[in-house]
């Protein structure tokens, strides 16, 4: 069989479904990775041994049922086969971001009670022992790369090698011990916990079952006809669900192979060299290739540049229409196909995307050119809409129903209603358990009906599709009682290349105004191209060519919005571009990179006063985390400019700019 | 961090006796004369113009002293050519970067090889059977190294394309790859920002560490030298004013003077 969906219910947990894989598919690669830059690759069998080693390693080092196993790295197979390892034993794996700062951790590490934790290397292991040390956990500490290690006395520090040779050991004693702990797994059990990147306060550890994600990841593999030849690069945070859920569930569950990358550096080569043939990527690594083509074609002969414009304008007018299946004349067929060969084929080469069947975005609304650019090359790329308590997929969309501002239909099995006040709410077989250990935010999520409360508002457009505008609690009004969506205007501005992040202000205000970051990649070519010295961020950020870039996009956001008659009224008045880049690090963003609206306003109020006062200028002062941890101080006098609004869908001038 | 085995610091590896060299009638050094242990992190500071790449160039035959004694690994040199002491396990690293600007990354740390290399030229050329096999190798060292230093992402590209700071850190992979004994660093530090140093600081501690690799190392920034280094030489105007671990050469009021005297500004 080459689905791989059995529907077999004794296939209920991740190691029963890896030692059928083993069985079933045992020569067929089920991972990859470079080392010393060659692709190196276990099949099922192979990757099973290991992970049975893993397991008896674990046990030996004191895991056992329902302990929390801490995962933190860059995706390293060895870290995917401690997930299924620590299942195999009834522990449940809880995946940490990678680049969390120490005390985002600790809270983490200390909320499940972990014990144990797998660490990549020496830099996580280092993370590790500063929590030790105010928390008493991890009490042990497994690591893989033994690079700069050799000098640690530290307790609790266990080498993989030494984990590997110990659980050798305890097979050698127990050799049934492994398989009894292995048939002890039922589908109710805790699979694993994920923590929300917490928006807001504290982040909650999402508790799945398998049920949860094993009959979500069938459904999803059926909607998108996935099968064991397919193959994917993991490459996102292994702590987010949906890397959880790309990677690992439905590659168990269609056995198909994951690829890691060499290092987060090396992603665009890797992917050319493994070729996806599912692709999962939020908005902002679209964009991010998008920004590097165009700057390339800039930079490329007048021939070659001549040569992309025509061709993507043919793909543009032909492309999407073709793989939605309407009619096309033959003359634009003949040109699309010699532009396949000339210009799509070679640029899908080299972005690694040729191989692609299925593509996916989520987790923030893709900029409709961006998205029309891909699907215009022939690449069928999707939204969906998803969260960490519904085990990703509540919305999808499916071929040939493709609309680039909406998330498409209810996924199978999944029911959606929309309460009153705009907000979604859903009800599937990947409804989370339970929030660990936080009682009232799971009554607080969970309907008595079994719903799952989003927390987005949202309507169904005329055709069943399900479009998002913003958080429902985010959704306010102006003091005049105007429809106030702050992330819908945020993303439109963020639509333009570049803008890179935005935060816009308005409830109970007189008007709308924002905050604006620039790309710096972006903006900082554009100003090269002008001859616009500049050493840094908050150099640039302060050009007046560059604050007049930002208006008009600004304007054109502004003319935008005029056009649809309950936003109209919400168009951005005054802006300021800040002096630095929104960080995780400084709490600015969550580490999914989402703005964090109240804490930024709170941050930077002065600025927030300054956007509604008359003044043309504002001083601010922040201090700022380094990449080592460190803080500094930086401090600058932001010029606050005014944008030119429209009426509303005539299009009719306002009033004059500044 | 607990370190459980300290770095053990040997004997004598390299021994410079009264070395003098001048140009014409320019002194660029006058009887100098210090030590490298093995396994140790040595640096030689000094303002502009003390002398600093001139004795560096001496240890690495490209200059010859017209006056005094090199002994390394306890046989005193005579006239020397730097590809005899290249092959006598020294390498190093340039003020101002002298890699191949057109070739990749890969292929600039391979010529670090070259002279571990046993096939000929014609060998090389056929790359069949034994020349192969020998590439395969040194590739996988070369790799090892890649991997070290962190550059896998930039393995393809022409280091003429890359940043300052990477240029370095590809110029430390090709003394590198020859796998040296004695590691000499020509202001491996200059004109990098903080990060950039910091990286750097950390791989020539992690290369001293992980291989034992003895270090030699020019800087005119004392403030990471100090930081790093298990002793230190300061030289001014082609003399060696002091001599010691960083704590009693910062203290010493000759370097205080050299630094920060009115005549160096």
């Amino acid at each position: 069989m080459n689905g791989g969906i059995s529907g077999d219910s004794t296939l209920d947990t991740f190691p029963k479904l890896l030692m059928r894989n083993a069985l079933a598919r045992g020569q067929r690669p089920a991972m990859r990775e470079k080392d010393l830059g060659i692709w190196q690759s276990w099949t099922w069998a192979e990757s099973a041994a290991e992970i049975r080693r893993i397991a008896c390693g674990l046990a030996a080092i004191g895991v056992a049922r329902e302990d929390k196993v801490v995962l933190v790295g860059d995706n390293r197979p060895r870290l995917y086969w401690s997930i299924c390892a620590a299942q195999a034993l009834g522990a449940v794996p809880v995946p940490v971001y990678q680049d969390a700062v120490a005390d985002e951790m600790a809270f983490v590490i200390e909320h499940a009670e972990a014990r144990v934790a797998v660490a990549e290397d020496q830099e996580q292991v280092d993370k590790l022992l500063l929590i030790r040390e105010r928390t008493g956990l991890p009490k042990t500490i497994v690591y893989d790369d033994p690079r700069g290690m050799r000098n640690y006395a530290n307790e609790g520090l266990v080498d993989f090698e030494r984990l590997l040779a110990g659980g050798d050991d305890l097979a050698k004693r127990q050799p049934g011990f492994l398989d009894a702990e292995i048939a002890r797994g039922k589908g109710s059990d805790a699979s694993v916990m994920l923590y929300t990147s917490g928006t807001t306060g504290q982040p909650k550890g999402v508790l799945l079952t398998y049920e949860n994600v094993i009959r979500t990841a069938e459904n999803a593999i059926r909607f998108d006809g996935l099968t064991q030849d397919d193959d994917i690069l993991a490459y996102l945070p292994m702590a987010w669900v949906g890397d959880h859920i790309f990677s690992y569930a439905e590659a168990y569950v269609a056995g198909f192979c994951v690829s890691c990358p060499e290092s987060g550096a090396t992603v665009m080569t890797d992917l050319k060299e493994i070729g996806p043939s599912f692709f999962f990527a939020p908005p902002r690594i679209f964009e991010n290739i998008l920004t590097q083509v165009a700057i390339r074609m800039e930079d490329a002969g007048a021939v070659k540049r001549w040569l992309f414009h025509t061709f993507m304008g043919i793909a543009r007018r032909t492309g999407i229409a073709m793989m939605d299946g309407k009619d096309v004349s033959l003359v634009d067929r003949l040109l699309y196909a010699l532009g396949e060969r000339l210009v799509y084929g070679p640029l899908k080469n080299a972005l690694g995307l040729a191989r692609m069947r299925v593509g996916y975005t989520a987790g923030e609304a893709i900029g409709p050119d961006i998205f029309d650019f891909y699907r215009s090359l022939g690449l069928n790329l999707k939204q969906l809409y998803g969260a960490t308590e519904t085990s990703v997929f509540i919305c999808m969309q499916p071929d040939g129903q493709i609309k680039s501002d909406t998330v498409g239909i209810p996924a199978p099995e999944v029911d959606i209603k929309i309460e009153e006040s705009g907000e979604v709410l859903v009800r599937s077989p990947g409804i989370f358990k339970t929030y660990y250990k936080n009682d009232a935010a799971t009554a607080a999520a969970k309907t008595a009906d079994g719903f799952y409360r989003t927390g987005d508002a949202g309507f169904f457009d005329k055709d069943g599709h399900l479009k998002i505008i913003d958080r429902a609690k985010d959704v306010g009004r102006l003091s005049d009682g105007t429809l106030f969506a702050p992330k819908y205007i945020e993303n439109k501005l963020k639509f333009f290349s570049y803008i890179k992040e935005a935060v816009a202000f308005g409830h109970g205000r007189e008007y709308v105004a924002c905050f604006v970051n620039i790309d710096l990649e972006a903006a900082g070519n554009w100003a090269e191209r002008r001859g616009i010295a500049y050493a840094s961020y908050q150099e640039l950020a302060a050009k007046p060519e560059v604050l007049a870039l930002v208006q008009e996009c600004v304007e054109k956001a502004n003319r935008d919005l005029s056009e649809d008659p309950a936003l109209a009224g919400s168009q951005i008045r005054r802006f300021l571009v800040l002096h630095k880049e929104l960080d995780a690090d400084d709490g600015e963003l969550t580490r999914t990179r989402k703005v964090r609206r109240g804490f930024i306003a709170d941050r930077y109020g002065d600025l927030v006063e300054g956007l509604y006062s008359g003044r043309e200028r504002a001083h601010i002062a922040t201090t700022v985390t380094f990449e080592d941890g460190r803080k500094g101080r930086i401090e600058a006098d932001l010029a606050i400019r005014e944008a030119q609004r429209f009426a509303p869908a005539a299009h009719v001038e306002l009033r004059k700019a500044g | 961090m607990q370190h459980a085995a300290p770095r053990t610091i040997g004997e004598t590896l390299l021994k410079v006796e009264d070395v003098s060299l001048g140009f014409g009638g320019v002194k660029a050094l006058s009887g100098v004369s210090f030590d490298v242990r093995r396994g140790e992190i040595r640096a030689i500071i000094g303002p502009n113009g003390a002398g600093k790449s001139s004795m560096l160039n001496c240890i690495n035959g490209f200059y010859q002293p017209s006056d005094g004694r090199i002994t390394y690994k306890g046989k005193a040199r005579g006239a020397m050519r730097p590809y005899e002491a290249a092959r006598d396990g020294i390498a190093r690293t340039f003020q101002n970067i002298a890699l191949f600007r057109g070739m990749s990354t890969l292929d600039n740390i391979m010529t670090g090889r070259m002279l571990k290399m046993n096939r000929g030229f014609l060998w090389q050329c056929l790359h069949w059977g034994p020349a192969q096999k020998e590439e395969i190798e040194h590739r996988e060292a070369v790799e090892r190294v890649i991997d070290f230093l962190e550059i896998q992402a930039i393995r393809k590209v022409p280091v003429g394309r890359l940043p300052y700071g990477l240029q370095k850190r590809v110029e430390l992979g090709r003394a590198l790859a020859a796998e040296p004994e004695l590691l000499l660093l020509d202001e491996p530090m200059a004109g990098m920002n903080l990060e950039e140093k910091e990286d750097m600081c950390r791989f020539i501690l992690d290369v001293n560490e992980q291989f034992g690799t003895t270090i030699a190392l020019i800087e005119h920034d004392m403030g990471v030298v100090m930081d790093i280094s298990d002793r230190v030489v300061v030289l001014e105007y082609g003399r060696k004013i002091a001599d010691g671990v960083p704590d009693e050469v910062k203290a010493d009021p000759k370097v205080i003077d050299a630094y920060l005297g009115t005549g160096h500004g």
